[in-house]
């Protein structure tokens, strides 16, 4: 099948909105692991778990290992950072806005407190 | 009170520690949404404050470094337009933004917005929720398709610094919801 850059990217975004997903493909990130030893931590059936990780290798997210056995899956970091660098890009614009709001913050709070101490007296 | 109780199990999220800095995610829950959660050591009232007061506005919405406000025109009631503008202190470039706003509370603002060249209009959702002297906010972009919410993410890279690739962990922790 045949898709555009774009649709792929809205792909993996799908994929990635779902926690469980989000959880699975953490997992993969530090190694690869098999469909019993990804249901584990999960309170979920192997076919629930299947399911998901048929969504994320649709995305291009995963992909299977060569063990025939195991079929292991393992994560194309590649195309997560592909999609990840546009929210972690948009994420750090934001801390960045949000850590200068965390020091006007304090400023703001610095200024109604002489009030509340003027009454009460400062020193005891 | 329920809020409280999503409020608390947000701030334990991630499962490792994280010290020092308050928690912050960027989920993308649906695929037209993004959505931004962050905590506030500071009660409601300021942080309303410095969401709506073009004064304290200036301080901080700013973006990738090298960029001011010059133009912060707020609404103050449902139905005024409000228009931001930033100019880039080195090449003089200059882009803005504006909308309408749809609902202003104590506990939520609610506006539309349009971004100079950029298709699409986003409806943005801020929510203030005070818990023990913190507050936590949630902002919500909700955008016509899926197209232009992930051409607005794009944007961001056009501006600033590059990306880097090696905190894709630290993400992914953030990103569980």
């Amino acid at each position: 099948m045949q898709r555009t850059r774009a649709q792929q990217l809205d792909a993996i975004f799908a994929a990635l909105a779902d926690p469980t997903r989000r959880a699975i493909v953490a997992r993969l990130a530090s190694g690869e692991a098999s469909v019993m030893e990804l249901a584990k931590p999960f309170a979920m059936s192997q076919p629930a778990i299947s399911k998901h990780l048929k969504v994320l290798e649709r995305a291009g997210l995963i992909s299977r290992g060569q063990d025939r056995q195991r079929r292991p899956r393992r994560l194309e970091a590649k195309r997560l950072a592909e999609a990840t660098r546009w929210l972690e890009r948009y994420r750090r614009i934001w801390e960045a806005n949000f850590q200068r709001l965390d020091a006007l913050l304090e400023e703001l709070k610095a200024q109604e407190r002489p009030v509340r101490r003027a009454k009460g007296g400062e020193r005891s | 009170m329920n809020e409280a109780g999503t409020a608390k199990a947000s701030a334990t999220q991630g499962g490792a520690t994280v010290k020092n800095a308050n928690p912050f995610k960027v989920t993308t829950p649906t695929g037209k949404e993004i959505r931004m959660t962050r905590v506030f050591d500071a009660p409601r009232h300021l942080v309303v404050d410095a969401f709506s007061k073009p004064d304290l506005l200036k301080k901080w919405l700013l973006g990738p470094p090298g960029w001011e406000m010059v133009v912060c025109n707020v609404a103050t009631k449902p139905g005024e337009r409000y228009r931001y503008e930033w100019r880039n202190t080195e090449t003089g470039y200059q882009f803005g933004t504006g909308g309408v706003a749809r609902e202003i509370s104590p506990g939520r603002i609610v506006h539309t917005e349009v971004m100079d060249g950029q298709a699409g209009e986003s409806l943005v959702t801020t929510d203030f929720v005070e818990e023990g002297g913190k507050t936590t906010v949630t902002m919500t972009l909700l955008f016509e398709s899926r197209e232009i919410r992930d051409m607005a993410l794009k944007s961001g890279m056009e501006h600033g610094v590059a990306a880097s690739y090696n905190r894709l962990e630290e993400l992914l922790v953030s990103q569980q919801v």
